[in-house]
């Protein structure tokens, strides 16, 4: 319980209990936590007064929030036009059979969260698939689960998958 | 002034330090550029930076060596992008055991290294030079031009190219009156979308009453398929920053906001560390130059909601409240963030600014149309040879861009449609290709000119799909607020699955247009008026595909599962026996050297035969 206290107020104190900075107090939350715990909204409800909803409805209007812990580690999927174009939603199909999990889900092992976003901005790499932050070009259904097969011997998947593109 | 880090204390001061830093910058001849934008830097770029910098560290050379991190070229597809200086020699897909090479020959023997060159796929000409490249030949770069020059995480790189002498200028000779009526003169129009008279939108944001006055700039560039933004605010951050102190001056405000997109880390890294510098050297903070000018930036995350981009619901989430739109029956720059006045510009807009102060209105309207000055970038991907950013002037055609900049559609596939405008936009057929890219032309075609993404398609793509794509996106982004919007684009989208379900009903067309006239004259904010140009322009292009799947149960570009069969080439088929294998539900049979058959009763349409076949002799029919 002290930790939750002590967490929101060092954010709000960090935004100067703006509640205009709402969404970027949240945000730090997330990152600090992964997700957002029931119990520190409602810590941080209480220290804005504001009303728990209307953190809610942040949260859960905006894509980025989860309320829920996510997995080891992040795969996003981008489904903008091109990619989807080149094929996205065929990766997408492979990768939820393979692993049994939904985009906007997390495997059963917490091994990784599956996220399918809009845009990436990188579709000059169509289709494209960002794993914790480090991006992959020119994937395929095939490619993707063998990235995130790869995950429990993390060395392995340092190598980028450059060489696909230049084909 | 020495080039150390100083804090300017007048707008001559910029000037000096300029100079200085140039001055500097001459001795230091030899410069390898390194581009670390998004697309480059997946392609492992950084460490590729990393290598140059070690070499350039342990060289034994006489000549001091740079290594420099810098911003998107725009040549994305032929990523990681490497420039020697002198003689500006771009090599392209650059890996880690080409550093070495490029050193040794390049750097310190002057020499160049042919295989790494650009080579027209065409001519089987190299290119040396950026300019030589028909990609770049083409192009216009204002707003692009110090992208791939500059490293942005140094603010000393964009003054030393002449970086915040517009401010300078502006807080020196002009008054806010002054710097509004060049904006006029210039033409310039907001390259978010709207297309709105910027200058217009100053003066009114000035004369509104009611303080403080905030000066936004939407950096939430949702358009799935467009990356302009993202590259400048990656790429040269301090340009918007310069456009928007400018801004702030001309209305009279002192705090203003960028809005980024959650999913753009790096933009709002590079940002941040330019807002800081900024703030060190006394560019941004209290009575700027000297002056009266008081101005200050913060940065702020989207939270990954595609109606952001809309004016108000941006400024709702500035608010820290879900994004929702409102009615604009009082504009936002009357009464916008918190109520008080405020100016929303988009990230090009802003970056526009700083080369019409410097160059003049005058210039800039001499570029363009009669109705659309200056330049636009676009994002150039898809289907097409060279894809990524270009920047070119209004007025350009469709063609030049795909054919001259893109190098024509790839794969030897012949065109369909170039889609413009974002998920809000439209599919330009062949047939409009000699259409001048304008504001006025492509809102004529039934698309517009958007924040600029050019997607473009090639004879396999399904326009019908890509309807039902876009359509199914903006269902997903609409908040919900208003029922036309809301339920509208529900009732749009369980048609358009019913067609690429080849379970369409005749007349379903023209429930289409009923529910899209509704939408476009009831919805609550552009997204929701502009969300069927999708589906109307296809139908207005593309009939015949809607009626071949409704009428006929067939999909002619073959995307849509069930509306096309598989079937195997007798004579292209070496019977290897690969697809028998790989079929899950045992449809294909055949024996060594008997061409195999697919059993149209058992085929579930999973395309693994398809897929697998080494000698492509399955055919989609």
């Amino acid at each position: 319980m002290s930790e939750e206290i002590e967490l929101t107020g060092q954010i709000v104190k960090h935004y100067g209990s703006d509640k205009g900075m709402l969404i970027p107090m949240m945000q730090d939350l997330q990152a600090e936590c992964g997700y957002l715990p029931i119990g520190h909204l409602r810590c941080l409800a209480e220290r804005l007064d504001v009303p728990l909803s209307r953190l809610y409805s942040v949260a859960t209007f905006y894509s980025s929030f989860r309320l829920a812990p996510k997995g080891a580690h992040d795969v996003t999927l981008c489904m903008g036009t091109v990619c989807y174009l080149k094929g996205s939603p065929m990766i997408l199909e492979a990768i939820s059979r393979e692993f049994n999990v939904e985009a906007g889900g997390t495997t059963a092992d917490r091994l990784f969260s599956l996220q399918a976003v809009n845009c990436v901005g990188a579709c000059a790499l169509a289709p494209v698939m960002v794993v914790d932050g480090k991006y992959y070009d020119g994937v395929t259904p095939q490619s993707a689960i063998e990235i995130i097969q790869a995950f429990p011997c993390e060395e392995e998947t340092a190598e980028p998958s450059a060489k696909e593109g230049a084909k | 002034m020495n080039t150390a880090a100083a804090k300017f204390a007048a707008p001559a001061d910029i000037e000096a330090f300029s100079q200085a830093v140039r001055g500097k910058i001459r001795a230091d001849s030899k410069v390898v550029r390194v581009c670390i934008g998004t697309g480059c830097a997946a392609k492992g770029s950084r460490k590729i930076y990393e290598l140059f910098r070690q070499a350039a560290e342990q060289s034994m050379d006489d000549v001091k060596i740079e290594a420099k991190c810098v911003g998107c070229h725009g040549f994305c597809e032929r990523g990681p992008i490497v420039v020697v200086e002198p003689g500006e020699i771009l090599y392209q897909r650059v890996e880690e055991p080409d550093v070495a090479e490029i050193f040794r020959e390049t750097v310190l023997g002057g020499r160049v290294i042919e295989r790494l060159l650009y080579e027209d796929s065409a001519t089987g000409t190299r290119a040396s030079k950026a300019e030589e490249i028909p990609f770049y030949a083409v192009q216009k770069r204002i707003v692009l031009e110090n992208n791939g020059r500059i490293d942005p995480a140094r603010i000393t790189d964009y003054i030393a190219q002449g970086g915040y002498s517009a401010l300078a200028k502006v807080l020196s000779s002009m008054t806010p009156e002054d710097v509004i009526a060049e904006v006029e003169a210039s033409g310039l129009r907001g390259r978010g979308g709207g297309g709105f008279p910027t200058a217009r939108k100053w003066r009114s944001c000035r004369e509104a009453k009611g303080k403080p006055k905030y000066v936004v700039c939407n950096g939430d560039e949702g358009d799935p398929g467009a990356f302009m933004d993202r590259s400048i605010m990656e790429g040269n951050p301090h340009s918007v920053i310069e456009g928007m102190l400018i801004g702030a001056y001309a209305i009279g405000s002192e705090q203003g906001y960028i809005y980024v997109r959650n999913e753009y880390p790096l933009a709002v890294e590079h940002l941040g560390t330019a807002i800081s510098q900024a703030r060190e050297m006394g560019l941004l903070g209290k009575n700027i130059l000297g002056g009266t000018l008081s101005f200050d930036i913060e940065i702020n995350r989207g939270g990954g909601a595609f109606v952001c981009g809309e004016s108000t619901a941006l400024m709702a989430s500035l608010e820290g409240r879900a994004g929702v739109p409102r009615a604009k029956y009082i504009h936002t720059v009357e009464s916008g963030l918190r109520n008080k006045p405020t100016n929303l510009n988009n990230v090009e807009t802003w970056a526009n600014i700083p080369a019409i102060i410097n160059r003049g209105g005058r210039w800039f309207a001499d570029i363009g149309t009669k109705n659309s000055k200056g330049t636009k970038v676009f994002s150039l991907v898809g289907n097409v040879r060279n894809t990524g950013l270009v920047e070119v002037p209004m007025g350009i055609t469709l063609r030049r861009i795909i054919d001259e900049i893109g190098g024509g559609v790839r794969d030897g596939k012949r065109f369909k449609a170039v889609q413009t405008g974002g998920p809000s936009g439209g599919c330009i057929p062949a047939e409009h290709l000699d259409t001048r890219v304008d504001f006025d032309e492509l809102t004529k075609l039934g698309s517009m000119m958007g924040s600029g993404g050019m997607i473009v398609m090639d004879e396999d793509t399904c326009m019908v799909r890509v309807a039902k794509y876009f359509t199914e996106f903006l269902q997903k982004e609409s908040c919900g607020k208003c029922t036309p919007c809301r339920e509208g684009l529900a009732q749009m989208l369980h048609i358009l699955g019913r067609i690429t379900d080849g379970e369409g009903q005749v007349g379903d067309i023209v429930r289409l247009e009923e529910l899209a006239d509704l939408l476009e004259g009831t919805a609550l904010c552009a997204l929701g008026k502009t969300a069927a140009n999708p589906v109307l322009s296809t139908i207005r292009y593309f009939r015949d595909e809607y009626d071949a799947h409704i009428r006929d149960r067939h999909c002619p570009a073959k995307e849509c599962r069930g509306l096309f069969r598989y079937e195997i080439d007798e004579e292209a088929c070496k019977a290897c026996g690969i697809c028998l294998k790989a079929c899950p539900v045992d449809a294909i049979t055949g024996e060594k050297k008997v061409p195999h058959v697919i059993d149209q009763d058992k085929c579930t349409l999973c395309g693994t035969c398809w897929e697998k076949c080494p000698f492509t002799a399955v055919m989609k029919v």
